[in-house]
């Protein structure tokens, strides 16, 4: 036993140190939806460009940070494994080939780009094209899906699940397209803007019809919680970052598009949070307090985690700003 | 992959006409994530190796400006950045595949390996993501030390990450630090002290013979790929040296590995008896022999690996003594008094192989030291063609090791406490498993094929760069890949 260290061990360091767990698991859902979001979008609005220079751009904007981004759903996996072990068994034990499936669509999208630029050959680039468009669109829909099942535990296979994958993939658009926005020059901003508030308007759609159904079959008994204050004001700020994102992008007000852009990603993580609290697996009825680890190993994990934790908040800081500057189709200028 | 399981496990199955189509669960799982980190191991081997490699490099083209540092920075820089992306890209379904098939391993251990790995992803994977990103676009946006000092995260990174995900497999094989419990229902290991668990027996072994293991095995592919280039190109400056450090640090690190694998050898028969047992072809309790040499007299020998079929140089009784520290008639625990055993002819072979391998390298870095004393390794063509020939054959070594380690700890996948079949998820249906595993077989043996092609593509471009004409008659690739499991090469 380590005694000079002082690691209660049979009491948490805070008596709501589950909850501060379940916040940080959250938090960590939320930087990968918004972050590898926008790689996400970049993917997807790749298949809206034939030109060979806007597509180095966009491969460009997305070469640099995706890998550090979808690091956050391992970071996600392993702290939901750490604190919370028998969520990360059975969310994925009961939604096998989703969560496979999910997996494997991230690997065609990563390897895509990689490949592409190694050999210049027509055949060959189209289908790393393919690989990275198609795992652009399934993985965040699978993402959404999976999610969609475990909140609303009605099944990965039902039209809530179906519906927040549809919904991960519009706000993906949307981020990625109001990023591209910001970063590039004004002859692409200007089509960036216009798919994004297309994809804007179809996740606000989305979002309305999924609360619809939710509300009108209690998927899960999550009627009552969207129904709830906090549950309007989440919807009702969705609707405000959504339409004030419309608006400033038709003002050409790029950096702010993007601000309110990114805001929808965290609304959503903040929604599926309220639902999922105070359960934490809501088929079983799994509340946090039952799934948390004991104190022993939540207290050493919090020590040793949460410091590196706000390193690696540094180091994104460091690495976006390294990467700041507008993009071309040879990188990212000074 | 366990020739002896699947006649097993097929005859224990459900109704015998889903057989045609459907595995098992238990027996498709396993074979799913044995094949899943099978390919993510060469990857992340790759890293590891090549980060000591990418440093120096990096180090000496700031400091000499020298254009033969500069093109190794650049060449191999590539190679590792592909390597990490194959790397993130199938070491994400390995750790999902701890929830989708293994679900039970994930809840009775959560609180013991969820800790390592949640910092394995905080500490090291976020390192070196960032810090590749500003080495891989960052140059000229970066000044000289900035730049360097990247390196120098990048490769830390790789080598903490090995550090926490061995934490995790060395508490598997010598589980420590903690107490069973119940809850929710289920009996789970709950954490009692942490340093125990994390420091487990194991664990120091393990750290520094899978780190040698893959600086071996990615110094014997640097030196395959410059031998190449050397032999296309006799005054490749840059890859003379390159052939030259990567033959340096195998002079050290393969008797390293001999030595330290032989201590750790007799660690593993303390700890873990019935795996040593399997390794050695142990079948009977009483005296047992040491096998220094085995071939197979008879066919039956590859699934039977007991003494009469094997034609063995053994030296009677010094396993016992071995064993027991002293006494040449000591009893030592043979394979007859366990329930259930691990596959033993795959554990006996790869072991035999793996050990084999390791002998070749020693003999290859001393013959390569020869030639660097008499300042011929460029002009020696017996020994560049041997070097490519080889460059696969460190990977080979790392992936038979690793079997003896996994396979070999069968039927446990928590030592003496949680068996494998036990972990499998109970609501996973054949159908679901089969299909998953002919995904992966078909998706990770395409991605590895890429990983083979992009290397091949990489060395064709570095040649042009160099001058070297394509004619048509002078194409030769080096060894071709046959099995993409262990190879990784040209």
């Amino acid at each position: 036993m380590i005694e000079p260290l002082v690691i209660p061990v049979d009491s948490y360091l805070h008596s709501s140190l589950p909850e501060i767990w379940f916040a940080v698991v959250m938090f960590a859902l939320a930087m990968y939806i918004v972050l590898d979001g926008f790689d996400f979008g970049i993917g997807m609005l790749y298949a809206t460009r034939d030109d060979d220079h806007e597509r180095e751009t966009l491969l460009a904007a997305f070469g640099p940070i995706w890998d550090a981004n979808e690091v956050w759903l391992i970071a996600f996996g392993t702290m939901t494994l750490a604190a919370f072990p028998d969520v990360y068994s059975r969310l994925l034990a009961d939604n096998y080939l989703i969560a496979l499936g999910f997996v494997l669509a991230l690997l065609f999208r990563g390897v895509g780009p990689e490949l592409r630029e190694q050999r210049a050959d027509d055949q060959w680039q189209r289908a790393c094209d393919y690989s990275f468009v198609g795992g652009s669109v399934l993985a965040p829909f699978l993402f959404g899906v999976l999610a969609g099942s475990w909140v609303f535990s009605v099944g990965a296979l039902s039209l809530p699940a179906i519906l927040t994958g549809v919904g991960l993939v519009a706000v993906s658009a949307v981020t990625g397209a109001a990023f591209l926005a910001a970063k590039t020059g004004p002859a692409l901003a200007g089509e960036m803007r216009d798919l994004g508030v297309l994809a804007t308007l179809a996740y606000l759609g989305g979002v309305v019809v999924l609360l619809a159904v939710v509300i009108a079959t209690d998927a899960g008994g999550a009627a009552g919680t969207i129904l709830s204050i906090p549950g309007v004001a989440i919807v009702g700020l969705s609707v405000v970052a959504g339409v004030g994102g419309i608006v400033l992008a038709r003002r050409d007000r790029y950096r702010a598009w993007l601000a309110s852009a990114l805001a929808l990603p965290v609304l959503l993580s903040l929604l599926v949070a309220l639902l999922l609290y105070p359960t934490i697996y809501p088929a079983t009825g799994l509340t946090v307090s039952d799934a948390v680890v004991s104190p022993l190993a939540l207290n050493l994990t919090t020590i040793l985690g949460f410091p590196v934790l706000v390193v690696v908040l540094w180091y994104f800081k460091f690495l976006y700003g390294v990467f700041s500057g507008p993009i071309e189709s040879e990188g990212y200028g000074a | 992959m366990y020739g002896e399981t699947l006649a097993g496990a097929i005859g224990t199955g459900i109704a015998s006409d889903w057989l045609v189509l459907f595995l098992p669960v238990e027996f498709a799982s396993r074979v799913q994530f044995g094949w899943t980190i099978s390919v993510h191991i060469l990857f992340a081997a790759l890293s590891i190796g090549l980060a000591p490699f990418i440093i120096y490099f990096t180090w000496k083209d700031i400091k000499t400006e020298e254009e033969r540092y500069a093109r190794l920075r650049s060449f191999w820089l590539k190679v590792f950045a592909v390597g990490f992306v194959m790397g993130t890209v199938t070491g994400i379904p390995m750790s999902f595949q701890f929830g989708t098939n293994f679900p039970q391993f994930s809840a009775v251990a959560g609180e013991l390996i969820g800790g390592p790995l949640a910092f394995e992803a905080k500490m090291a994977f976020f390192l070196e993501a960032v810090f590749l990103g500003v080495l891989l676009f960052g140059r000229e946006k970066v000044s000289d030390r900035t730049y360097f000092l990247s390196s120098v995260l990048t490769g830390f990174g790789a080598w903490l990450s090995g550090f926490w995900i061995l934490v995790v497999n060395a508490w598997m094989q010598t589980p420590q630090g903690y107490e069973m419990i119940t809850r929710n229902g289920m009996e789970v290991a709950k954490l009692t002290d942490p340093i125990a668990a994390f420091f487990t027996p194991r664990m120091s072994w393990m750290y520094v013979h899978m780190i040698n293991a893959a600086v071996i095995s990615v110094a014997l592919l640097v030196a395959g790929v410059a031998a190449y280039i050397v032999w296309k190109k006799r005054d490749a400056r840059a890859w003379q040296t390159a052939l030259k450090i990567a033959v340096l640090i195998l002079i050290v690190a393969a008797p390293l590995q001999a030595v330290h694998g032989d201590a750790y050898g007799r660690h593993v028969e303390d700890t873990q008896p019935q795996k040593f047992a399997a390794m050695e072809g142990h079948y009977e309790t009483g005296p047992a022999d040491l096998h220094l040499f085995a071939i197979p007299t008879d066919p039956d020998a590859i699934m039977n690996p007991s003494e009469e079929n094997l034609f063995a140089i053994s030296l009677p009784r010094v396993g016992s003594f071995l064993a027991s520290g002293g006494d040449f008639d000591a009893v030592v625990k043979g394979l007859d008094e366990y329930e259930q055993n691990p596959p033993v002819p795959l554990v006996f072979w790869s072991f035999r192989l793996m050990v084999g391998l390791g002998f070749l390298f020693i003999g290859l870095a001393f013959w390569g030291g020869y030639l660097i004393y008499r300042d011929r390794l460029a002009d020696s063509s017996r020994y560049l063609k041997a070097m490519i020939a080889a460059s696969p054959l460190g990977y080979a070594a790392l992936l038979t090791g690793w079997y003896v380690t996994e396979i070999g700890r069968q039927p446990w996948v928590i030592q003496d406490v949680l068996k494998t079949g036990e972990a499998v998820s109970p609501t996973l249906t054949s159908a679901e498993a089969t299909a998953s595993l002919a995904a992966f077989i078909v998706i990770f043996g395409g991605l590895l094929l890429a990983a083979l092609y992009t290397l091949r593509w990489l060395v064709e471009a570095e040649l042009r760069d160099l001058g070297v004409e394509e004619s048509s008659g002078d194409r030769w690739y080096g060894p071709v890949p046959e099995l993409p499991g262990v190879t990784s090469d040209d």
